[in-house]
Order: C-alpha cells, then sequence, then structure tokens
C-alpha cells in the first residue's frame, strides 16, 4: 500500500466466479507521509482513506465485472463505520460483494478485516461511466498488473 | 398505475426526505422535486428492488440529451409510473 498516492491494494486476492464478490489486501506502511500529519508521532491510518481502501476493492471488482469497460467512480458512502484504529504495520483483508447493478450505477457493500477482526464497513454507490479521454484506462491497466488483477481472465486479447 | 404511484411516491419521499403529500403523479421528479442526479441513484435502487427492473437511466438520458425524448417523458411521476409497469410487463411476458 501507498496510501500517499492513492494505492491503497497490495493484492487482490480472489474474485468470486460468480463475480459478486472480491478478496484484496493491503498492509499499511511503515512509513508513508500521510503519517507526518496523521498524526505526529501518533501514526493512525486516516478513516477517509480506509473508505478509500474499501472503494478501490469494490472498484476492482466493478472492472471484472464489465470486463475493464467502464470505469466506476465513487458517488456515495453511506452507513461507513470507522470501528477500531488502523496503525502502520497491520494488514487489511478488504472485502466487498455487490448489492445491485443498476443502468450505468452499481451499489456495494463493502467491509475490511485484520486478522478476522472487523475493522470499517460501509455500503458504497458508483456511477459506472465511459472511460474518460486520456490516460486513465492505461494507467488503470498497469495497476491491475501491479496489484495482481487476474487481466487475462477479465480483458479481451 | 395508482399501486406503482404509491410505491414510488413513498420511495421518494423516503429516500429524499420530502414530504409525502407534495408528490403528486403530475410531479416532475427534476423541476418540481429538486431532486438531483446523484439521489435519482438512490432512489432508482429501490425502484428497480421494489419492481424486479431494471431502469434504463442511460437510455433515458442519452435520449434526452440528443433531443430524442424530453425529461418529462420519463420524469414526471404519472409518465416514469407507466414506464416502469411497462417493463414490468415486459419481463413477465
Amino acid at each position: 500500500m501507498r496510501p500517499e498516492v492513492f494505492r491503497m491494494i497490495d493484492r487482490v486476492v480472489s474474485i468470486d466466479p460468480s463475480l459478486s464478490k472480491i478478496h484484496c489486501q493491503g498492509l499499511v506502511p511503515e512509513e508513508s507521509s500521510i503519517f507526518e500529519g496523521h498524526f505526529p508521532g501518533h501514526p493512525i491510518m486516516p478513516g477517509v482513506l480506509l473508505i478509500e481502501a474499501m472503494a478501490q476493492s469494490t472498484g476492482w471488482l466493478i472492472l471484472a465485472r464489465n470486463r475493464f469497460d467502464r470505469m466506476p467512480f465513487l458517488a456515495t458512502v453511506k452507513e461507513a463505520k470507522l470501528r477500531t484504529f488502523v496503525v502502520p504495520g497491520q494488514n487489511l483483508d478488504l472485502h466487498s460483494e455487490i448489492l445491485h447493478e443498476g443502468s450505468g450505477f452499481v451499489v456495494a457493500k463493502t467491509h475490511a478485516t485484520i486478522e478476522g477482526r472487523p475493522i470499517c464497513a460501509a455500503e458504497l454507490t458508483f456511477r459506472v461511466l465511459p472511460w474518460p479521454e486520456g490516460r486513465m484506462k492505461t494507467v488503470v491497466m498497469k495497476v491491475a498488473e501491479l496489484v495482481s488483477f487476474p487481466l487475462k481472465d477479465f480483458v479481451d486479447a | 398505475m395508482s399501486s406503482t404511484f404509491e410505491t414510488v411516491a413513498n420511495i421518494i419521499a423516503e429516500t429524499c426526505d420530502i414530504p409525502r403529500d407534495t408528490i403528486t403523479p403530475e410531479s416532475h421528479a427534476i423541476d418540481d422535486l429538486g431532486i438531483d442526479s446523484l439521489d435519482f441513484l438512490d432512489i432508482a435502487f429501490a425502484i428497480d428492488k421494489a419492481f424486479g427492473i431494471k431502469l434504463p437511466l442511460e437510455q433515458w438520458t442519452q435520449e434526452v440529451n440528443e433531443g430524442k425524448a424530453t425529461t418529462e417523458q420519463y420524469f414526471v411521476l404519472e409518465n416514469l409510473c407507466a414506464r416502469i409497469d411497462e417493463l414490468v410487463a415486459a419481463k413477465s411476458a
């Protein structure tokens, strides 16, 4: 995980064959510039970045479902719960499950655990839109390789 | 139609915190009720679930943007309910 550049996922562990669930992992680094301010001498993972991590986990699942045809953009965060502090060196297990796929949007529930203990949870809505002009799709595909996303299963050759 | 409207009106009232008695079949979801596109995603989610359908929001938006339809055709509630009834009928056909 490199939270300072919003890279919250280290690895896509598994995607359910039904494409309704995903499991990802992210190790909170010992060193990151975000801890210079949050907080000096008491590094704690910001709650907004835990939500971002859950959103990115869900985003990979949506990209798998649409085979990278469109990009999910976080639109709504509901029922967010941040149950406990997360500190450097802890490994987040991130789980997301699709609740509904509508026309141009997806609703999912997501949660994270550390060694089985519940850490945070939320219900997220994404707008799913055509890729913007420019490099975004190329960049996302490169990140997909970095996080061991099984591209060969979800992108046509 | 009336039961569809009751369901939709209740969804809008609950989702957007709009007094139920201000929502009529003639209400325009955007112009009269002030529902924005983000709130409408919540409404669409609830309608999809309640009726077991998938509102074709992207198609409607495209038709409006291309001038092939007006927002009234899809977002005046009596018209929206008629579209919902059509989708429900098509699903069970």
